[in-house]
């Protein structure tokens, strides 16, 4: 214990970041399967059905199929290069992950706090820096495998990504305007008190132009065009297979995952309530939720399952009313309520994401490059006046 | 041994070990590369004596920007490999020993200075809020606004000059 008390922000450190890299794996391999799903029932499909109930086990299993897949290397590829870009795309994709606050900093253990990994007053500016060299992954990935189709991939993808950022970073500027701070808990707090409060209503422009930004950062329709398999195969990562497509997968979505906590955090309160405090009735939300999801599955189970699948599913049914009931205990009941908050709200923006990809069309490459420099640009660079001008106006 | 001193040594051992590899380095995305290194490693020293903001700036500008830009134009050019001439005679003879003299001068100085010492005890490290962000943009936009206003309109005329320059051939 003793080894504990005076290392206690290493060893608090290390087990956030255990815990933290356990959940986020195992988030984006649900996050794919939740994009097929979704994706399935916008075009009036079943999607993954049959590995698993519901096709819960489908990420698994490609999971596994990824990992036995024979992994070929180009003959005239640069070796050292082509290894290093995807661990470059994956580890800087998860490293934002360590700034992200998932819960209250009033939250403690041996007096660290236990929903950030990296509490960091400066928190805003350390994930842009790590998201502004997270184009080299797919850069150095296209250039890498000495191949035309991935090198026009990766050109295009770093143009994109140089011309989006500029919009990305301006259009947050409002936001630190507002709260006047760079660190999350600080732009979080600010908008303490009820709906009516977060940053969103007033930056509604800001909040636009970041979601446009962060749809064409993340490389996803309809700004995919670094891998539009029309145009280019499958762009910068053509010649990947086996696990290293995998990494550069699983970079995408955890990078989806960050712009979406991003958006949480700046415009939609992060981990605060939309209810105001005095509504206590707010405080049984996590665990009704729960319990209202096992009631579900057990209807299911017990209308719609046959053989195996039942099984699996009568299991999900009693994880969810387990787990609603621990979500239930007045001691647990407080501390879940922040990251329920914040994990509902980037659930939803995870479902806006694959709805666009659900609904529109790609976009062709000059239309991305002028709409990025003559609209997104001027617009939130007005917005940014604009803020600074109504702040210096009421505040003198 | 504490660990902001033991991080300091790996990351000014990666920031030497970059610069030579720019210098050795043969494929021009390789060279890019090692300063990329090079300027994270720095960040990391600023971040190390205190300076959160200089450090996230330095990664911003240098690595997320500017070395971008330097990757791009290498992959648009398909630079080759660079062809080597004949060393220098001068250099190889007189240049390396010159150089080594500066580095032991360097050393000298630094020995005994103040900026030295606090290196060499670690205490210079982990100090977060030395100069907070809000102390720095007080500094930049009241106390020294001329100066600061005065480069960026010289970094303007810069880019002017330089659009004017590629139009040329037109």
């Amino acid at each position: 214990m003793d080894f504990i008390a005076q290392h206690a922000v290493l060893v608090v450190s290390l087990a956030k970041i255990a815990v933290l890299l356990f959940v986020v794996m195992t988030a984006l391999a649900y996050v794919t399967w939740f994009e097929r799903k979704v994706v399935a029932h916008i075009q009036s499909r079943w999607g993954p059905y049959y590995v698993g109930a519901h096709g819960l086990l489908q990420p698994l299993a490609d999971g596994l199929k990824f990992l036995f897949k024979e992994d070929v290397t180009p003959p005239a590829a640069d070796r050292l290069m082509y290894v290093l870009a995807p661990f470059l795309a994956l580890s800087l994709a998860l490293t934002t992950l360590a700034l992200i606050p998932f819960g209250p900093p009033s939250v403690q253990l041996f007096g660290q706090p236990v929903f950030i990994v990296a509490n960091s007053s400066i928190g805003l500016l350390f994930l842009f820096a790590i998201t502004s060299i997270g184009v080299y992954g797919v850069a150095l990935a296209g250039w890498s495998s000495n191949s035309k189709y991935p090198l026009l991939g990766g050109l295009r993808s770093s143009a994109q990504m140089i011309s989006y950022e500029v919009s990305l970073t301006l259009s947050v500027v409002g936001v630190l305007l507002l709260a006047g701070s760079f660190s999350f808990n600080g732009i979080i707090e600010h908008q303490y008190g009820s709906i009516r409060h977060w940053h969103v209503w007033p930056q509604i422009i800001g909040f636009l132009c970041y979601i446009t930004a962060a749809i064409a950062e993340t490389n996803r329709v309809p700004f995919d065009l670094p891998e539009a398999e029309t145009e280019l195969v499958a762009g910068f990562h053509t010649e990947y297979s086996s696990f290293k497509f995998a990494m550069f997968f699983m970079a995408e979505y955890a990078n989806m995952i960050t712009v979406s906590c991003l958006a949480t955090i700046l415009f939609f309160g992060g981990w605060l309530s939309p209810f105001p405090d005095s509504w206590k009735w707010q405080l049984y939300l996590p665990g009704a939720g729960l319990v209202l999801l096992g009631l579900y599955c057990a209807y299911d189970t017990a209308v719609h399952m046959r053989g195996i699948a039942r099984i699996q599913f009568a299991v999900v049914t009693l994880l969810c009313f387990a787990g609603g009931l621990i979500c239930l205990a007045p001691s647990v009941m407080q501390v879940i309520q922040g990251p329920f908050w914040f994990v509902t709200k980037v659930i939803g923006f995870l479902f806006v994401y694959v709805w666009i990809r659900g609904t529109l069309p790609r976009f062709r490459y000059d239309q991305l490059m002028s709409f990025g420099w003559k609209l997104l640009l001027p617009v939130s660079l007005v917005n940014l006046v604009a803020t600074a001008l109504v702040i210096l106006l009421r505040h003198g | 041994m504490s660990i902001p001193f033991i991080l300091f040594f790996i990351c000014a051992a990666a920031a030497v070990l970059g610069a030579v590899l720019l210098i050795v380095a043969r494929e021009p995305i390789h060279s890019a590369l090692a300063l990329i290194l090079v300027m994270m490693s720095l960040a990391v020293l600023y971040l190390l004596l205190g300076a959160e903001f200089i450090a996230a700036v330095q990664v911003i500008v240098y690595a997320g920007a500017v070395m971008v830009l330097f990757v791009f134009v290498i992959m648009l050019l398909n630079a080759g490999v660079e062809v080597r001439t004949n060393y220098s005679k001068i250099a190889k003879y007189v240049g390396v020993p010159l150089g080594f003299f500066l580095l032991l001068e360097v050393a000298y100085w630094m020995w005994g200075s103040a900026v030295g010492t606090t290196v060499a005890n670690g205490a210079g490290a982990v100090n977060a809020d030395a100069v907070s962000t809000v102390d720095l943009s007080n500094l930049l936009f009241r106390d020294y606004l001329f100066p600061f206003e005065a480069t960026s309109i010289l970094v303007l005329i810069a880019i002017v000059g330089a659009l004017v320059l590629a139009k040329k051939g037109e």
